[in-house]
């Protein structure tokens, strides 16, 4: 399995909004054990597809320059299940963007219908002001995002595989 | 646009409501954002950029809270408590700040008290009404 919550992005506004889908496939082995006979997608999981969503619209906005980490979850509001054979729709927005942070709010919807609400907050780690050091390496985007940005029409460099 | 100390207040609890998942009766402005309110090194971020919106104004980070970068610094600095030359430094970074408790003792991990929810009204106070 790979680390990639989101398939495609259908919006792509730099530095404003963006909206990325993801099919729900009864092909994903963890659908199997959450829940035995009902298989859902974990709201962890969709919270991490708007995590992918918003920090990769974050880090766009930054030539991909930064280290954009998820740094709190400031709302995660969920009304209903998502099961497979769903298309979810995960829109993000950045509300604030700065040196050293930014703060996004969201929603994933299916249909007309509102599934998610999700505001969260990514630190630019290399900007921290406690002055830690990060492995020189860009270790958020690899090569596992660039193939969705390309697939969605978007430039992405090459950034190599994750280590 | 003027605002009474009190119409600030009221903003600021409903910014650290927001930010921080506290009550409103928490948020008195003798309560100190770290210490009494549970805010953590990202929550300032979170502060300032809902300040920056409830406000209209922008805050560069180091002007609100400048104490982080100032620790790392030597001079200010001595066996875990700031020295004459750091209490200056601080008050000089931080003139919307009440001292008089602090300088007692001066010890690194109290900085965290000077954040408390008065400081941030008369930061905001400073900037609207001045």
């Amino acid at each position: 399995m790979r680390w990639i919550w989101i398939d495609k992005f259908i919006e792509f506004n730099s530095g404003s909004n963006a909206v990325a889908i993801k099919n729900v496939t009864m092909a994903e082995e963890h659908l199997h054990d959450n829940f035995p006979g009902f298989p859902i997608m974990p709201e962890c999981l969709m919270i991490e597809s708007m995590a992918q969503t918003a920090g990769i619209l974050v880090g766009q906005a930054r030539n991909f320059e930064e280290k954009v980490i998820l740094a709190k979850i400031n709302k995660a509001v969920f009304f209903n299940y998502v099961q497979p054979g769903d298309t979810i729709h995960i829109h993000a927005k950045i509300e604030s963007i700065a040196p050293e942070a930014a703060s996004t709010t969201g929603k994933i919807t299916r249909g007309d219908e509102t599934i998610a609400e999700i505001d969260l907050m990514f630190s630019h780690i290399d900007q921290n002001l406690a002055g830690k050091q990060f492995p020189e390496e860009n270790f958020v985007f690899t090569d596992l995002f660039a193939v969705v940005l390309r697939a969605s029409g978007i430039d992405a460099p090459a950034w190599g595989a994750a280590k | 646009m003027a605002m009474t100390r009190d119409e600030i207040l009221k903003e600021i609890q409903e910014v650290l409501v927001d930010a921080l998942g506290v009550d409103e009766e928490e948020v008195t402005p003798k309560a100190t954002l770290m210490g009494d309110l549970g805010a953590e090194s990202i929550d300032f971020l979170d502060i300032v950029f809902r300040m920056e919106k409830a406000f209209g104004i922008k805050i560069p980070r180091e002007e609100l809270f400048p104490a982080e970068s100032l620790i790392t610094n030597k001079d200010f600095i001595s066996n875990g408590k700031l020295t004459h030359q750091g209490i200056e430094e601080l008050r000089k970074r931080m003139p919307h700040t009440d001292f008089s408790e602090f300088i007692e003792n001066p010890s690194v991990n109290k900085i965290g008290d000077l954040f408390t929810v008065d400081a941030l009204v008369n930061f905001v106070n400073d900037r609207i009404n001045k």
